[in-house]
C-alpha cells in the first residue's frame, strides 16, 4: 500500500525571510481586527449582557413569523430579536435586559408565554440577571489573563524568557485576530466563546512549543549555524508534523461544525477559525521569526547552560 | 525504550482496560445498572443540556439579612431595656443602625451594659476571633447599635446553609430524580433539577419565603379608613393576593406561626369540594391557637403567607383540636404546593432568582444525537486519514486514540462527572489532539530513519525524542484547561473537565500504550525498514 505523503521529505522553504511579508500582514490584520472590535463591537449573548432567551418550536408548519412578531411587539419589552432558525418551525427570541432589577427579568418569560399562547413547545429558556452577567464577564476576562500568566510562567521556567515572550506575543496576536473575526461576523459571544478562545490559546501554544522545542534542540546541537538558517531548518523539519496534525484537528472540528448541532455552532466556528487558520500560521510565521528580534542565538543558550552547569565559576569571576 | 517486561506490559493493558471498561455501567439499562455491586455503580451524569431540565441560581440578599438583623436588634433592645427598667424614647431603625435615646443621664451606663449584651461574638460563643457582630456606640444620651459587616456576612452564610436545607426538603417533594442543590460562592445557591420541564413551578416553590402566621383582624375601623388615615398602633394593612387585591387591617401580634405546624396536607373541603390545605399544630401551637380562638369568638382572623392574606374566616367556635384547614380558592396544584411549602418550613430570608436556564427534553435529545453523530464522523475521518498516512502505524494510532476516548469516558464515570454538550466538543477536540502525539512520534521516527539509523534504532530514538515535546506541549494546554475549570461555570466547566482529562489520558497512552504496541509489532515483524 502506498502511503499518503502531503509534505515531501526534504523541504527547504525560507520561512524566516517571509517575515518581511508576514509581519506587516499580521500588523495590518491586527489593526483591522481591533478596528472591527471597536466599531462593530462583539455580539454579546445574554450570558454577558443579561436578558432572556427563548427557543420555541411550532409543530407542523404552524409557524407564522409575522404573527409571532406582532404578538411580541405588543408586549413593549424594548429590544426584541426574533430569528427563525432551521426549517423545523423553530424561533429564537431574545429580549434585552429589562429595567427594574432581577425580578423584572424573570417576569419576561411569563409575559412571552402568555402572548404566544398554547400549542408551542418551549425548547430552551434562559434568563440571566444583570448581576450574574456582570460577574460572568469579569470572570471571563480574569480567566483569560490568569491563563496567559500561568502559561508564561511555565514557559519561562521550561525555556528561556525570549521563548516565553515570543509565545505570548504570538498568542496575543491569535486572540486579537479571533476576536476581530467574531466582531466582523457578529458571532454570539457568550460563555462557550470564552472556552473557545482559551482553547485556541492553549492549542496555538501547543503548536508553537513543538517548534520551539525543536529550535532549542538545534541551538544545542549546531552552535555555529546562523540563527536564520537554524530557525528555517527547525520549521522545515517539523513541517510534516504541523500539516498532518492540522489536517486531523481540522477534520475533527469540521465534524463539530457540520454535525455538532446549533448549540455549539458558534463555538465550533470560532475554534475552526482560531485553531486552523490563526494558530497554524502564527507558530510558523510569527512566533518563530520573532525569536530573531528577541535576540535568541546559540550564545544565549550556551551562557545559560554554563550557568547551570557551573554556578560557582560564574560567581568567582570578577 | 522499546523493551517491556511481561509484567509491565500486562500492567499497561490492564490499566487501560479497567479504566476504559468503567464506561460499561453507564451504557446499561437502569435495571441492569441497579443490580451491579455498589463499587461499580458509577456512571456519567448527563448535563441538563443533554437530558433536559431546569437550572436556577438563587441569591440571598445581604440587604435583606441586614434588614432582618436590624429588626431583631430593635425588638431585642426594647426587651432588654424594659428588663433593665431603663426609660427611653425614640427606639428606631435609622439607616443601617438602631438608635435609642435614654431619658435619664444616670441610666445610660446600665443601658449600655444591657445593650452590649446583645452583641454576639461572630461564629458563636466558642469562636476565637474576638469580633462582635454588633457595634454599640454612645453619643451623650443617644446609643447606636450597628450590625458590623462581618456579622452580616456571617449571618448571610448561615442563611444560605439554612436555605439549602429547606430547599432540599421542598424539592424532594416534587418527586424528581437526582436534584442537585449546591452552595455557590458566599451568597448563592445553585439548584439543578434534571427532567423538570416547568421551571415556573420550581420558581414558585423556591421564590417564596413561606412565612405563615395566624393573626387577628382589627375591626375597629375599616381597612379603607386605615389606608386613608393612620392605622391604629400595633396594626398594619395587608392585602390579599387576588385581583383586585382586598385590603385587611391586621394586628401585628402573631397568634401562632408556621414553626408550630407539624403537618400539612392537600385535600378537599367536604362541603364545597374545593381544594384546601389541612394542617396540624404541635402541642404548643395547639394550646395557643385554642386560647386565642376561645377569647375571640365572632371575630375574623387572617391566615397570612409572606405578608399576603390568604383568607380571613370568622372564628365561629373555639378551635381546640389542634388542626384546621386553609381555603383560598386554590387549584389542586396550588394546594399541593402550599402544603409542600408549609411542611418544609420557612426560608430564613427571601431568595432572589438571578439566573435561570431550562432545556426542554426534545432539545436535549436532539443535542445528544448531533453530539454523537459529530463524534462518530470526526473519529472516522481522522482514522481514515491516519491509516492512509501511516499504514500499520496509523492503525496503532487509531487503536490508541480509541482506547484514549473510552478512558476519558471511563474516568468521567469514575468521577461521577457531568457530560455536557461542550464536554462532547472537548472529546472531539481531544481526538484531534491525541493524534498529534502519535504524529510527533512517527514524524520523529521518519526523520531518524532518514538520517541513516537502522529501523529499530530509529524507532527507539523517535520515541525518546518525541516524548519530551509531547510533555511540554500538553502541559501548557493542560494549564489552559485547569484555568478554565477554575474560573469557569456551567458549559465552560463541562468543557474544561473533559478537555483536561483528555490531555492526561493522551499523555498516558502516548507514553505507554502506543509504545507498547509499536514494541510488540517490532518484535513480531523484525523490520529492516521503517514502514512510514
Amino acid at each position: 500500500m502506498r502511503l499518503l505523503r502531503i509534505v515531501p521529505d526534504d523541504t527547504k522553504f525560507d520561512f524566516i525571510r517571509f517575515r518581511r511579508i508576514s509581519f506587516p500582514i499580521s500588523a495590518l490584520l491586527s489593526i483591522l481586527a481591533l478596528g472591527a472590535f471597536l466599531t462593530l463591537g462583539l455580539n454579546f449573548g445574554i450570558d454577558f449582557k443579561g436578558g432572556t432567551l427563548l427557543e420555541v418550536r411550532y409543530a407542523n408548519n404552524t409557524l407564522n413569523m409575522a404573527d409571532v412578531r406582532s404578538k411580541l411587539e405588543a408586549l413593549d419589552l424594548g429590544e426584541v430579536q426574533i430569528q427563525e432558525i432551521g426549517s423545523d418551525g423553530e424561533v429564537l427570541i431574545r429580549v434585552a435586559q429589562q429595567p427594574g432589577g432581577e425580578s423584572a427579568q424573570q417576569a419576561v418569560v411569563g409575559k412571552v408565554k402568555a402572548a404566544l399562547g398554547e400549542g408551542v413547545e418551549y425548547r430552551r429558556v434562559e434568563v440571566v440577571g444583570p448581576r450574574v452577567s456582570q460577574e460572568l464577564l469579569s470572570y471571563g476576562i480574569v480567566g483569560m489573563m490568569l491563563a496567559v500568566l500561568c502559561i508564561l510562567i511555565y514557559l519561562w521556567f521550561r525555556f528561556e524568557w525570549q521563548f516565553a515572550l515570543g509565545a505570548s506575543i504570538a498568542n496575543f496576536h491569535d486572540i486579537v485576530l479571533t476576536i476581530g473575526f467574531m466582531a466582523i461576523f457578529q458571532i454570539d459571544f457568550d460563555l462557550t466563546s470564552v472556552a473557545a478562545l482559551l482553547t485556541i490559546l492553549g492549542y496555538s501554544l501547543n503548536d508553537t512549543i513543538v517548534i520551539y522545542d525543536r529550535i532549542r534542540e538545534m541551538l544545542r546541537r549546531y552552535k555555529k549555524m546562523p540563527t536564520e538558517d537554524l530557525l528555517n531548518q527547525s520549521i522545515n523539519s517539523t513541517l510534516s508534523r504541523s500539516v498532518i496534525t492540522h489536517v486531523t484537528v481540522t477534520l475533527a472540528l469540521l465534524a463539530l461544525v457540520l454535525f455538532g448541532g446549533r448549540a455549539i455552532h458558534s463555538f465550533s466556528i470560532t475554534m475552526l477559525f482560531g485553531v486552523v487558520l490563526v494558530g497554524t500560521y502564527t507558530s510558523i510565521f510569527i512566533a518563530s521569526p520573532l525569536l530573531i528580534y528577541l535576540g535568541v542565538t546559540t550564545r544565549t543558550l550556551a551562557e545559560k547552560e554554563d550557568k547551570t552547569a557551573n554556578p560557582r565559576a560564574e560567581r568567582a569571576a570578577p | 525504550m522499546l523493551y517491556f517486561s511481561k509484567w509491565k506490559a500486562i500492567a499497561i493493558l490492564a490499566a487501560c482496560a479497567i479504566i476504559g471498561l468503567m464506561i460499561v455501567p453507564s451504557l446499561l439499562s437502569t435495571a441492569a445498572y441497579d443490580s451491579l455491586p455498589g463499587f461499580l455503580q458509577r456512571k456519567i451524569v448527563l448535563g441538563l443540556d443533554l437530558q433536559g431540565g431546569s437550572y436556577i441560581v438563587l441569591q440571598v440578599e445581604q440587604a435583606e439579612v441586614r434588614k432582618g438583623r436590624l429588626e431583631q436588634l430593635r425588638d431585642d433592645a426594647r426587651r432588654v431595656l424594659r428588663d433593665a427598667k431603663v426609660g427611653y424614647s425614640g427606639l428606631n431603625i435609622e439607616g443601617d443602625s438602631v438608635q435609642v435615646r435614654i431619658r435619664e443621664g444616670q441610666d445610660v451606663e446600665s443601658a449600655l451594659t444591657a445593650l452590649r449584651g446583645l452583641a454576639q461574638p461572630i461564629g458563636g460563643p466558642l469562636a476565637t476571633t474576638g469580633q462582635l457582630d454588633t457595634d454599640v456606640a454612645r453619643d451623650g444620651s443617644l446609643i447606636t447599635l450597628t450590625p458590623s459587616s462581618a456579622g452580616v456576612q456571617a449571618r448571610t452564610i448561615q442563611a444560605v446553609s439554612q436555605s439549602i436545607e429547606i430547599i432540599r426538603k421542598r424539592i424532594d417533594q416534587l418527586g424528581t430524580t437526582e436534584p442537585s442543590i449546591q452552595r455557590q460562592g458566599a451568597d448563592r445557591i445553585q439548584v439543578q433539577v434534571p427532567g423538570l420541564q416547568d421551571p415556573s413551578r420550581l420558581k414558585a416553590l423556591l421564590g417564596q419565603t413561606a412565612k405563615l402566621s395566624f393573626r387577628l383582624v382589627d375591626t375597629t375601623m375599616s381597612a379603607q379608613q386605615a389606608l386613608q388615615g393612620r392605622p391604629p398602633a400595633g396594626t398594619q394593612v395587608l392585602t390579599s393576593d387576588g385581583n383586585p387585591p382586598v385590603p385587611y387591617l391586621i394586628e401585628d401580634r402573631v397568634l401562632v406561626a408556621g414553626e408550630d405546624l407539624t403537618d400539612a396536607q392537600p385535600s378537599f373541603d367536604p362541603q364545597t369540594r374545593e381544594p384546601v390545605v389541612t394542617f396540624r399544630f404541635n402541642t404548643n401551637g395547639a394550646r395557643r391557637f385554642a386560647e386565642a380562638t376561645q377569647a375571640n369568638v365572632g371575630r375574623p382572623f387572617a391566615i397570612i403567607l409572606d405578608n399576603k392574606v390568604i383568607s380571613a374566616p370568622v372564628i365561629r367556635e373555639p378551635i381546640l383540636g389542634g388542626s384546621g384547614q386553609i381555603s383560598g380558592s386554590f387549584t389542586v396544584q396550588e394546594a399541593n404546593d402550599l402544603a409542600i411549602l408549609l411542611r418544609a418550613g420557612a426560608l430564613p430570608v427571601p431568595l432572589q432568582v438571578v439566573e435561570e436556564r431550562t432545556v426542554g427534553p426534545g432539545l436535549g435529545a436532539d443535542s445528544i444525537r448531533s453530539g454523537i453523530i459529530a463524534s462518530i464522523v470526526g473519529a472516522v475521518a481522522v482514522a481514515v486519514f491516519m491509516i492512509a498516512t501511516y499504514g500499520v502505524f496509523g492503525v496503532i494510532a487509531v487503536v490508541a486514540v480509541a482506547v484514549n476516548v473510552s478512558m476519558i469516558m471511563g474516568l468521567l464515570a469514575m468521577l461521577g462527572a457531568t457530560l455536557t454538550l461542550p464536554g462532547i466538543a472537548g472529546v472531539v477536540l481531544t481526538v484531534g489532539i491525541a493524534v498529534d502525539s502519535n504524529v510527533l512520534i512517527y514524524e520523529r521516527i521518519r526523520e531518524e530513519a532518514r538520517a541513516g539509523r537502522s529501523a529499530i534504532s530509529a524507532i527507539d530514538a523517535g520515541f525518546s525524542r518525541a516524548l519530551s515535546t509531547i510533555l511540554d506541549s500538553n502541559i501548557t494546554t493542560f494549564i489552559a484547561a485547569a484555568v478554565l475549570f477554575y474560573v469557569g461555570s456551567g458549559p465552560v466547566r463541562g468543557f474544561a473537565i473533559t478537555f483536561g482529562i483528555g490531555i492526561m489520558t493522551t499523555v498516558f497512552t502516548a507514553f505507554t500504550l502506543t509504545r507498547l504496541m509499536v514494541a510488540l509489532w517490532v518484535r513480531w515483524r523484525r523490520p529492516q525498514h521503517v514502514p512510514i
